[in-house]
């Protein structure tokens, strides 16, 4: 039991620091080279995809649990590993792979986005 | 009669009233205790921020023919421009007169602008009272130039704050503390700044130009002045203001700027207020009313505009900018 | 080009300018980031847990921490929350998937007031658009290259 917790403590301390680090490395960059957002979250979602095809985020998703699956590189590790998995079954699974794999996230932002629109209002900001 | 690129105005124009309304943010400045109106909430009770502007913009001009003892009929024409692609708010706000409106695009600069020019058409003979007017809201102008007001994003430190709030002035032939000596018109200047963040720093360059061309066309010295104004260069951008008339051997010791002015407290996150409405505020609230009670008699006041658009940006352009100064006199025999 | 080159395109001007750049808060700016980052992630390997305990595993498990997360995400944005933990937590709030739901619900809400269609629904991936196209086009490349290996 008491190895069960500390299993599990063990965790949460592993996705707070990778996914800490990850999200670090993007405000190191963002110092560095004024990215707009939008930027960063593309090229993070890119390199999740490149570190999955080379078989390397893999062992950090498996490492870190959330802490890897959580930041935007955790998205393009879905799409990759969509791609991977359907590579197996063919050609036309290869090519449709990423985006069902990616499908449930992308649905959630659509349905609850448009939800949230129709019930609140932009509202000023002051600082 | 003209110099170089400055016009002087033989029956020197009086400004016969003005009138400002400021946001929430501005209220708990210097510009809220100066402003006609200073409001609690920011969007001035309309559904929408472009909706505010336009009514800001048109309660400022309401209120500046009001306080001047003009009717509708009396005012000659409206000059006035703001942000919005389209200048829509100015555009909208005339709806509600019954003068001619002259539309103006000069970004930040539009106030010293607009005042130059009904001046120079009360001077000619062609007026007796104009009104010149401009305003920004913070919300719209952040949705138009930059991201959606929710998004998450940080602001990076050179940074600056476009001002809620509007401001008009009535050019006037008749009575008036305040009159319009003498203005110098500006030219479009690029140095090379490409980061819109860093207007000021885009900015700078403009009004240094303008106001060294001021000096040498009008024989002046920086010290004859009690206030050298710009409009909205900011912390940064008054550094290098600073820096740009000293290296050419004037002295910067008089000026302010509105933007740095216009919030109690600079945070060092960002540099100050910008926008149209930061220089149309402040001079039409604070500087007008020190000007009416004698405080300062001669100043100039040069509001400087960047003239990009977000097109421009995302072609990689570099920012032009451009700064009008107008000289105010107050105190004057007669 | 006309403008740029006729007048002084200063070097020196630009390089007095960024000499005068206000300093960047480095440390500050990456531990709040760290933090916050980190904060999210826990909050979602606390969830994982939970759907795991309900009985959820593999991809279902992740899609569905995925989808809380954005829910949040895209609460808090319409709460306007969102871009005050952005203000502080710069990157620590952009990367997690919440910023993602963030990007994608700013808009939707912001344009409201030019319609729904051409406002809410046209907009709203006017930041996220970009994750979808290059992550759908790298995702397919991967995938075409995978079956050819």
């Amino acid at each position: 039991m008491t190895a069960e917790i500390v299993a599990i403590l063990l965790m949460y301390i592993k996705a707070f620091a990778v996914g800490g680090a990850i999200c670090m490395t993007a405000q190191i960059i963002i110092n560095f080279t004024s990215l707009t957002s939008g930027k960063i979250l593309v090229y993070f979602m890119l390199a999740g995809v490149a570190l999955t095809a080379l078989g390397l985020y893999q062992p950090l998703v498996e490492f870190a649990g959330a802490g890897a699956t959580v930041p935007i590189c955790g998205f393009g590790y879905l799409l990759a590993n969509g791609a991977i998995k359907g590579a197996e079954k063919g050609l036309f699974y290869a090519v449709s792979g990423p985006l069902t794999a990616a499908s449930a996230g992308v649905t959630a932002a659509v349905v609850f986005s448009l939800i949230m629109a129709l019930l609140f209002h932009s509202r000023p900001k002051r600082n | 009669m003209k110099k170089g690129n400055t016009i002087f105005f033989a029956n020197k124009p009086k400004v016969r009233s003005y009138a400002a309304i400021c946001g929430s943010k501005e209220r708990e400045g210097v510009a809220g205790r100066y402003a006609d109106v200073a409001l609690a909430d920011d969007m001035y009770g309309e559904s929408t921020y472009e909706k505010a502007e336009c009514k800001m913009l048109s309660n400022a001009v309401s209120l500046a023919v009001e306080k001047g003892g003009l009717t509708d009929g009396e005012v000659d024409a409206l000059l006035s421009g703001d942000l919005l692609t389209q200048i829509i708010s100015a555009s909208f706000a005339a709806r509600d007169f019954q003068f001619p409106y002259l539309g103006l695009y000069s970004a930040c600069s539009t106030m010293s602008e607009g005042m130059l020019l009904a001046a120079a058409l009360v001077d000619g003979g062609y007026a007796k009272n104009c009104v010149a007017a401009t305003g920004s809201h913070f919300a719209s102008a952040e949705r138009q130039y930059r991201y959606p007001l929710e998004l998450g994003c940080t602001r990076p430190p050179q940074s600056q704050w476009t001002v809620t709030g509007a401001g008009a002035c009535v050019v006037s032939s008749q009575s008036g503390a305040v009159r319009i000596v003498n203005a110098t018109l500006g030219r479009v200047r690029d140095w090379g700044v490409t980061d819109v963040n860093n207007m000021g720093a885009a900015m700078a360059p403009a009004a240094a130009d303008t106001v060294i061309r001021h000096f040498k066309d009008t024989d002046a010295q920086p010290e004859d002045y009690d206030l050298i104004i710009t409009g909205d260069l900011g912390a940064l951008g008054s550094r290098i203001f600073k820096d740009l008339l000293w290296e050419k051997g004037y002295d910067p010791s008089r000026h302010v700027d509105c933007g740095e002015m216009i919030y109690k407290v600079v945070e060092d996150e960002f540099q100050g207020g910008s926008g149209a409405g930061c220089s149309a505020v402040m001079m039409n609230s604070y500087f007008f009313s020190k000007m009416q009670a004698g405080l300062y008699k001669r100043v100039l006041f040069a509001a400087t505009g960047a003239l990009l658009s977000t097109v421009s940006s995302g072609q990689g352009e570099s920012i032009p900018c451009i700064s009008h100064a107008v000289e105010l006199e107050a105190g004057y025999d007669g | 080009m006309t403008g740029r080159n006729a007048q002084n395109c200063n070097e020196n001007y630009l390089k007095y300018v960024s000499a005068l750049a206000p300093p960047t808060k480095h440390f500050k700016n990456c531990l709040s980031a760290f933090a916050v980052g980190g904060l999210i992630c826990s909050v979602g390997q606390f969830f994982r847990y939970m759907l795991g305990y309900a009985g959820l595993s593999g991809d279902e498990l992740a899609g569905a921490v995925s989808v809380i997360l954005i829910f949040f995400g895209c609460l808090l944005t319409g709460l306007g929350v969102y871009d005050r933990i952005g203000r502080y937590a710069g990157a620590g709030s952009i990367v997690p998937i919440t910023g993602f739901a963030n990007s994608v619900t700013s808009p939707a809400i912001e344009f409201r007031t030019e319609g729904y269609i051409y406002g809410t629904a046209a907009k709203m991936f006017t930041v996220a658009g970009a994750i979808i196209v290059y992550g759908v086009f790298s995702g397919v490349l991967v995938g075409i290259v995978y079956c050819l290996l």
